[in-house]
């Protein structure tokens, strides 16, 4: 492989992905193609949009009431810096070898690495909103609920945005890995070169990167759709 | 819980790891799918130590490289501002595209091994310090170096004795960012045979055992606690003034 030209070898991959082919490693197999490809594709999207809508429900709540609190900054600056240490290697392995294989241990797993970014920057995204501008919304009679909801949350987009986005990146790149507990996704080409030869790990490759880019645009394109007219202008 | 394929290849790898041991039987042996067996453990604690060394090697060279990229990009952008937002970009694309990914997408040109994880890991750290180095630029007071410029220092100067060493705190919160992140993700290098401690996590194409993955997880936890620390007093140390301001 490390004599074959890249360029080739792109061409190999690009083939892989658009038109099945048989093995040649397991002999008779057919791999590869435009379908499988697909199916991998939204397996990981599955996967990834699973554990992230997870983490949302469990940390964009709880952020947010602490930040309008103003309690437990501890807590989280540890859990943000504890969180990016955690292998996400050793959290599939763990899960796999001691709870279960599937979507339904895989999902909440992915869930744990997205919980820290989202939760503390919907902590800090509020705690930056002007203590002015909040206690202005509670001489107009808002009820604390309402001052989270209609005040603090949209002045505070742009920092829960990029949580969510890193969150986004984070479990993506982890759903990767997700064959080695069971939830066939793009890895599959990776990890079984066995199967899928070089080709087939290239074509993995560039899948995953391709989604990871597209998921990161898309998210980045609704921050700016989310975000308030009256902030871009202060930024700007 | 455990599908038969799985509990089956755990098996496998347990047996094969139990090999070099004389032939004594363990407790542990016929269950490897113990949560943690402290026999193993204390009898195999010596096949961490090469893994260890890798891992670090791995870290150590992908930040230097990392952090030297980014600090000649960043001050790069710093004297000509528009080049950020294309900086800015690139840097974000490296850092989107999953690692695992990137061994890959690198696999043709620089083949198997540690050199393609280095690169990758490296490029994964640009944006994080190239970001940070660049906050760090941006908030040194107009104020400070003006009163450089009074007392006739030149661009450079300024940049080294004035906007560096203000800049310092933001510079290295994002070098523990980056280092925390790259000690958990090398892990992943043991996909394109770059060594490290993700081999006792998922070596010889299976998944190894709770045991051994508790030790690396351990051993990775506490390599980015030594670093992170290690980091901290750096900052305080090239910092003083900070101190100063506190008490």
């Amino acid at each position: 492989m490390t004599g074959s030209l890249p360029l080739s070898s792109l061409g190999g991959a690009i083939e892989f992905i658009f038109s099945e082919q048989t093995s040649n490693v397991t002999g008779g197999q057919k791999v590869g193609g435009f379908e499988q490809a697909m199916e991998l594709t939204l397996n990981q999207l599955e996967v990834t949009v699973l554990a992230l809508a997870l983490a949302l429900v469990v940390a964009l709540p709880l952020g947010l009431y602490l930040g309008h609190k103003g309690k437990g900054e501890f807590i989280l600056v540890g859990l943000a810096n504890g969180g990016r240490a955690i292998p996400e290697l050793a959290v599939i392995a763990l899960v796999a070898a001691l709870i279960g294989v599937g979507l339904v241990t895989v999902a909440p797993a992915l869930a744990i690495l997205g919980i820290p970014p989202i939760l503390t920057n919907a902590y800090v995204g509020v705690r930056q909103v002007d203590r002015a501008t909040v206690d202005a919304a509670r001489g107009m009679g808002m009820s604390e609920l309402e001052i989270i909801r209609k005040v603090e949350l949209p002045l505070a987009v742009p920092t829960v945005m990029g949580g969510i986005r890193g969150a986004t990146i984070a479990i993506v790149a982890t759903a990767t890995i997700a064959p080695l507990a069971g939830v066939e996704t793009l890895g599959d080409f990776i990890i079984n070169a066995s199967i899928y030869g070089d080709d087939g790990r290239l074509a993995g490759a560039i899948l995953v990167a391709v989604l990871a880019l597209t998921l990161e645009g898309l998210l980045a394109l609704l921050q700016r759709r989310l975000t308030s007219d009256g902030l871009k202008v202060k930024t700007a | 819980m455990n599908s038969p394929l799985l509990l089956a290849a755990a098996g496998e790898v347990g047996s094969d790891f139990f090999k070099e041991r004389s032939s004594d039987t363990l407790p542990c042996q016929a269950k490897p799918n113990e949560v943690f067996c402290f026999d193993w453990a204390r009898e195999n604690i010596d096949r961490f130590g090469t893994p260890t060394v890798q891992h670090l090697e791995l870290v150590l060279i992908s930040l230097l490289l990392g952090f030297a990229v980014a600090f000649a990009l960043s001050l790069l952008a710093h004297r000509r501002k528009w080049l950020q937002p294309p900086l800015l970009g690139a840097t974000g694309v490296l850092y989107t595209i999953p690692s695992i990914a990137f061994f890959f997408l690198l696999l043709p040109v620089t083949g198997i091994g540690k050199d393609t994880a280095i690169i990758a890991l490296a490029a994964y750290t640009l944006q994080i310090i190239y970001r940070n180095t660049m906050l760090g630029l941006d908030n040194v007071p107009s104020s400070a170096k003006e009163a450089a410029r009074g007392m006739g220092y030149t661009d450079r100067q300024i940049l080294w004795r004035v906007e560096l060493p203000l800049a310092t705190p933001e510079i290295i919160a994002g070098l523990r960012i980056a280092v925390v992140s790259t000690i958990a993700i090398a892990t992943l290098a043991v996909f394109i045979g770059g060594g490290g401690l993700g081999t006792q996590i998922y070596g010889g194409g299976n998944l190894t055992f709770p045991t051994s993955i508790f030790i690396a997880l351990a051993i990775v936890l506490l390599m980015a606690l030594l670093f992170d620390l290690v980091l901290l007093t750096v900052q305080r140390l090239t910092t003083p003034w900070r101190k100063a301001r506190q008490t």
